[in-house]
């Protein structure tokens, strides 16, 4: 078997920062690796100068043996040609067994280009990762709308894949690694500049990373009946120095913005504790939330399927037990 | 202005049926357009209405796949293509994406844009767009929300993005990949419906495309599904019934404290 790695994508966002995907990705390769021979792990980095000691840290205490360094000022925003000729051409030189990119905005962008230029396999928004008893990378990814999981594999190599985050957990070892960092060579050719960008608007990017960091949500369903609901949720998750999350159904029916939709089309949450009130809990949702460590529901229907993902639940009427809480906690 | 209009059609229900070689099985499902591709329809009828644009309707899929490309053509597309062959069957998004790119090559090769919808909702992959841009080697532009101007070739579009708007400009040719909207789109009024009824679909098979049965369906793709299951359920629930007598609020506050995420004094 021929072992020359596993290649991961460390993504650097608007801020400067690396995505947290990465070292969830270089926690879960580096146990891949092991069922490889212990292939080397290696990331692809594009970085505008100076930035490089910054981000050092990061890889040498994630693992990473190798990473390779594209340094020019031109990388200060993203550019998908650009970025994806520079790895394809990588990935020629290298020739790595498996590249994992995190399904974000720009993962999900990247990567196909990528694959379809080299001619090898994709699997999308992944939710778990094996190697199979014949080396081969084993990627789990829900479809239809979270209904049925999918194992997939890859007949040519690279075998790809972009992983969702937040569904592995970066390292809590203290890892030293001699990481070796690879200047590549940039040709001012490299850089295609067909997609101009005229204005950036920053968003909505707050609240939903309110979701990605805090330790308590309070969601709410259609059962909610109004965005008043929703308030009485908002105080709940103040009291508990929480945040609030929203079924799509919730969404779709106006009682909450879309941008703090949790589930198959909106976010993929980890709290140390998630309230679930009057969701239902279609596949759609919990998929969303199975990364919990705690779930507590409340539903007045015994049979809503939330119950069958939940540690704790409370069949009864969300306008007594919330209130109630509420006036105990504000004691 | 020339136009390439990727839809798919994906099956209506939650049943799902499988092949054995883990596949789904079309054929018999009650089908829907993607509601995706419906606001790609919206972006192409924009593009349409600012820069006069001539919209051809592509899809890969089943012969009644076409009944789909009358209903693009009854909201204002013009010419529908359906590009269908047994052969095509089992395609991952690779080969799906190779088999679209021979069939615009082929009977669009002068196209402006391509406009697809971001993702399918059956297999939310995200992927066939961005694969036809690679294998046709030109620009991508993912998560469009909205045209914002149109001067000649030369168009502004609005992206939704994790963290923000972006504004950006594109020339031609280029792909476009579509968000949902909040809006309902466009309804077909009678006359679409009657030129969509009179309006000839033209239908392309494996031979009429620059291709080997090697670069399609089944043989063409480099992923293959080695299981399928419905996801597991966790957790043993501690379940207490408080419809009556409710104490489920102190039940919750004594959870709480014992997660240890409320600060007791």
């Amino acid at each position: 078997m021929t072992n020359n790695g596993i290649l991961l994508y460390a993504e650097v966002n608007r801020q400067d920062y690396i995505h947290t995907v990465f070292f969830e990705l270089a926690n879960k390769a580096r146990e891949l690796s092991q069922k490889l021979e212990n292939a080397p792990v290696m990331a692809v980095l594009f970085t505008k100068p100076g930035m490089l000691d910054d981000y050092k840290e990061g890889f040498t205490y994630s693992g990473i043996d190798k990473v390779f360094v594209y340094e020019d000022e031109r990388f200060e925003k993203y550019s998908t040609e650009t970025y994806a000729n520079l790895i394809i051409n990588l990935i020629k030189e290298i020739q790595p067994e498996i590249f994992l990119i995190g399904a974000t905005n720009q993962g999900r962008d990247l990567a196909p280009r990528i694959s379809s230029a080299l001619e090898t396999g994709l699997t999308a928004d992944c939710i778990d990762l094996d190697i199979n008893e014949k080396g081969m990378l084993a990627a789990t990814r829900p479809t239809f709308g979270g209904q049925l999981m999918a194992t997939i594999l890859c007949k040519t190599k690279p075998q790809m894949a972009t992983i969702r985050p937040k569904v592995f957990k970066p390292t809590n070892e203290n890892i030293h690694t001699e990481t070796d960092f690879i200047y590549k060579p940039v040709k001012s050719e490299d850089f295609i500049d067909n997609v101009q960008l005229v204005e950036f608007i920053k968003g909505i990017e707050d609240v939903k990373n309110e979701l990605d960091s805090a330790e308590v949500i309070v969601a709410g369903g259609k059962g909610m009946k109004s965005e008043e609901g929703f308030e009485m949720l908002k105080e709940l998750a103040d009291l508990l120095g929480g945040t609030v999350g929203a079924s799509r159904g919730a969404v779709d029916l106006g009682y909450a913005p879309h941008t703090i939709q949790i589930g198959q089309t909106g976010k993929t949450v980890t709290p140390k504790l998630y309230i679930a009130c009057a969701i239902s809990g279609a596949i759609q949702h919990t998929v969303g939330i199975t990364g919990s460590d705690h779930i507590i529901s409340i539903n007045n229907d015994p049979n809503a399927p939330i119950f069958d993902v939940s540690d704790t639940g409370i069949v009864g009427d969300v306008f007594e037990v919330v209130p109630k809480l509420i006036e105990i906690l504000k004691k | 202005m020339k136009i390439a209009l990727c839809v798919k059609q994906v099956p209506d229900t939650s049943d799902i049926k499988w092949t054995e070689n883990n596949t789904m099985q079309r054929e018999g499902v009650e089908s829907i357009i993607n509601p995706y591709d419906l606001y790609a329809t919206e972006i192409a009828l924009q593009l349409k209405k600012l820069c006069n644009a001539e919209i051809t309707v592509f899809t890969m899929g089943p012969l009644q796949a076409s009944e789909m490309l009358k209903e693009v053509i009854a909201v204002g597309a013009d010419n529908g293509v359906l590009i269908s062959d047994r052969k095509f069957a089992g395609a991952d998004t690779f080969a799906t994406g190779k088999t679209l790119s021979a069939a615009i090559k082929k009977v669009l090769p002068d196209f402006d844009y391509i406009i697809c919808g971001q993702f399918a909702i059956d297999g939310d992959t995200a992927q066939t767009g961005p694969c036809i841009a690679g294998l046709l080697n030109i620009p991508q532009v993912t998560y469009v929300k909205e045209v914002v101007k149109c001067e000649g070739s030369e168009i502004t579009l609005s992206r939704i993005l994790e963290d923000g708007v972006e504004k950006v400009k594109v020339n031609s040719p280029a792909l476009l990949c579509v968000l949902k909207s909040e809006f309902e789109p466009t309804r077909a009024l009678i006359n679409g419906i009657i030129k969509a009824q009179d309006s000839n679909i033209k239908t392309l098979t494996l031979d009429d495309l620059d291709l080997s049965a090697e670069d399609v369906g089944i043989k063409g793709s480099p992923t293959y599904v080695s299981k399928a299951f419905r996801p597991e359920i966790k957790h043993n629930c501690e379940k207490h019934m408080c419809l009556e007598n409710c104490s489920g609020a102190e039940i919750i506050h004594s959870k709480i404290k014992e997660i240890g995420v409320l600060n007791d004094e």
